[in-house]
């Protein structure tokens, strides 16, 4: 394993170190059964999704506690996304699309805090993510419309002498879906917390220790919210992929 | 001269920056086309909500290209 | 940032065993040869500088990924999801129950108000009648009242009457008997021999029209 590590002037950067994966018991090859610092934060944001939506919500009560109505808020809103984008014959992926949503809500979450590993700035993690998305509206769109499915590259709107190229497009962008979908994410999550670790190097300078901390507190709130735009925007792409497979006509 | 190289590789990452003031024109006139729009038929933007997210994603998702790209050049090459 | 992150480009070199760096101010040529001497003896090793595209991480993380995704998939799918839908479909039913029952409370108090209402001008008639009743009755004790008294007026203005009357046919008698003493008297004086008969005859007839 390589560690980025230069100095200059005085100052160490660090801004990739956070992303190594690291084995979470000594310090052997990691094999693909080792348990990781990724492992454990994947569990981390899965023990935390399920704190909130089962043992949140054990009192089933018609007058919700705190917690039981925050699930139920993140619960009406993905709904409420799958149904408006998709119709009602998406709800049946509705829980697909609620796992995906609160495992990278949770996982981009925990990542904000302090010595904490982000599985979703991982290139692996979200490629994986996005591509089960790709394959899984692609097979679905053959399945559910056979052959009228390619009828989302064939844009019969378009005068007759541009339908070949559109269709060229449409499948480049197609393809491409799964690649942005997936860079989207990590690369989100990767460049913010880099950046919040090249402002903390500056910290090490008495002069720029202010500065820096104010733009590490400004960065934060930004990542806050970037963090729940992301799992947002990356749920709501797959409604919108899905659609695509339910109603390929435009 | 395997400096040149590496020379190239800083130019380029550096160049690739400049991808990123593209995806903030694209980001601000999305949302500033969204406000103009929501100011003028206010009842109507509640809906669009989840369009000026997505549009906002794709526009941001091209400055965040240019910022791989540049991550590409200066680790992976 | 892009320019602070550079510098960690030639780092690759403190990791190859090749060479040692002791002072990077003066190791920065040397790092930057080295660099590219490892990145050509070494590919795989040099796109470890962005640990993400450390391939050898892949499978493990692609694992546990999936592993988690398939425990978060089944909690949810098995557990939350429907526990939070019926807890929600519970609440509407209730809500949709309540405003029922709420309806239906107003429909009897709507009746209530209407059964209330109807009492009471029951009531006001009864009480109606009851005033109207009393009234008559004291209307009759009152009547037979005036009647009692007028009557007692009447018998005793005619016994008044009476006495009046004999007072005056007394009176009437004594002026009679004055008048025939007075009479006799004078034509006794007078040196006539008083006929009783005569005088009586003609003292009535001189009195018919003065006592009358």
């Amino acid at each position: 394993m390589a560690a980025a590590e230069e100095e200059v002037g005085g100052l160490v950067f660090h801004p990739m170190d956070q992303f190594i994966v690291k084995p979470l018991f000594g310090d052997g090859p990691i094999s693909w059964y080792t348990p990781t610092n990724a492992m454990l934060w994947m569990a981390l944001s899965a023990l935390a999704v399920i704190a909130l939506l089962v043992f949140g919500t054990r009192g089933r009560a018609i007058v919700p506690s705190r917690s039981q109505s925050i699930a139920e808020l993140t619960y009406g809103m993905v709904r409420k996304m799958v149904e408006d984008i998709t119709g009602k014959e998406g709800l049946k992926y509705f829980p697909y699309v609620m796992t995906l949503f609160c495992f990278i809500l949770f996982a981009n979450a925990l990542a904000l805090l302090p010595m904490s590993f982000s599985p979703t700035s991982q290139i692996a993690v979200t490629a994986v993510l996005a591509f089960m998305v790709f394959f899984f509206v692609t097979i679905l769109g053959f399945v559910k419309n056979g052959s009228h499915f390619l009828g989302l590259f064939w844009v019969s709107s378009a005068p007759a002498a541009m339908r070949p190229v559109l269709a060229i497009i449409e499948l480049i962008s197609y393809f491409v879906r799964p690649v942005s979908h997936s860079i989207r994410l990590a690369g989100n999550i990767m460049a913010g917390h880099a950046v919040m670790k090249v402002f903390a190097a500056f910290a090490a300078v008495v002069a720029l220790a202010p500065v820096s901390i104010l733009a590490i507190v400004g960065v934060y709130a930004l990542e806050v919210l970037v963090v729940t735009i992301q799992a947002y925007v990356f749920t709501i792409l797959t409604c919108v992929y899905l659609k695509d497979a339910l109603h390929p006509g435009h | 001269m395997e400096n040149l190289g590496q020379l190239g590789q800083y130019l380029g990452a550096g160049l690739a920056c400049i991808g990123m003031a593209g995806a903030a024109v694209g980001v601000g006139n999305v949302a500033g086309n969204y406000l103009a729009g929501a100011l003028r038929n206010p009842s109507a933007a509640a809906s669009q909500t989840a369009t000026l997210f997505i549009g906002m994603a794709f526009a941001e998702a091209l400055g965040i290209f240019s910022f791989l790209v540049a991550l590409l050049l200066l680790f992976a090459v | 940032m892009i320019s602070l992150l550079q510098q960690t480009a030639p780092v690759v070199v403190e990791q190859t065993e090749t060479v040692t760096i002791t002072e990077s101010a003066d190791a920065a040529g040397h790092a930057a040869d080295a660099a590219h001497a490892a990145a050509a003896a070494h590919g795989a090793e040099s796109a470890a500088g962005m640990p993400q595209l450390d391939i050898s991480t892949f499978g493990n993380q692609i694992f546990w990924l999936l592993v988690t995704l398939a425990v978060l998939y089944w909690v949810l799918s098995r557990i939350a999801l429907p526990r939070i839908g019926g807890v929600l479909s519970d609440r509407q039913g209730a809500i949709t129950g309540d405003l029922m029952a709420a309806e239906e409370f107003k429909q009897k108090a709507k009746e209530a108000e209407a059964a209330y209402d109807k009492a009471l001008a029951d009531a006001r008639a009864e009480a109606n009648k009851i005033v109207a009743a009393n009234k008559a009755e004291i209307q009759k004790e009152l009547d037979k009242a005036i009647a009692k008294a007028d009557a007692e007026i009447a018998a005793r203005t005619a016994e008044s009457e009476k006495r009046i009357g004999e007072i005056r046919t007394s009176a009437v008698e004594d002026a009679r008997s004055v008048a025939r003493d007075v009479t006799e008297e004078l034509v006794r004086t007078f040196g006539g021999t008083s006929d009783q008969a005569l005088v009586n005859e003609a003292v009535d007839q001189r009195l018919k029209g003065a006592l009358q």
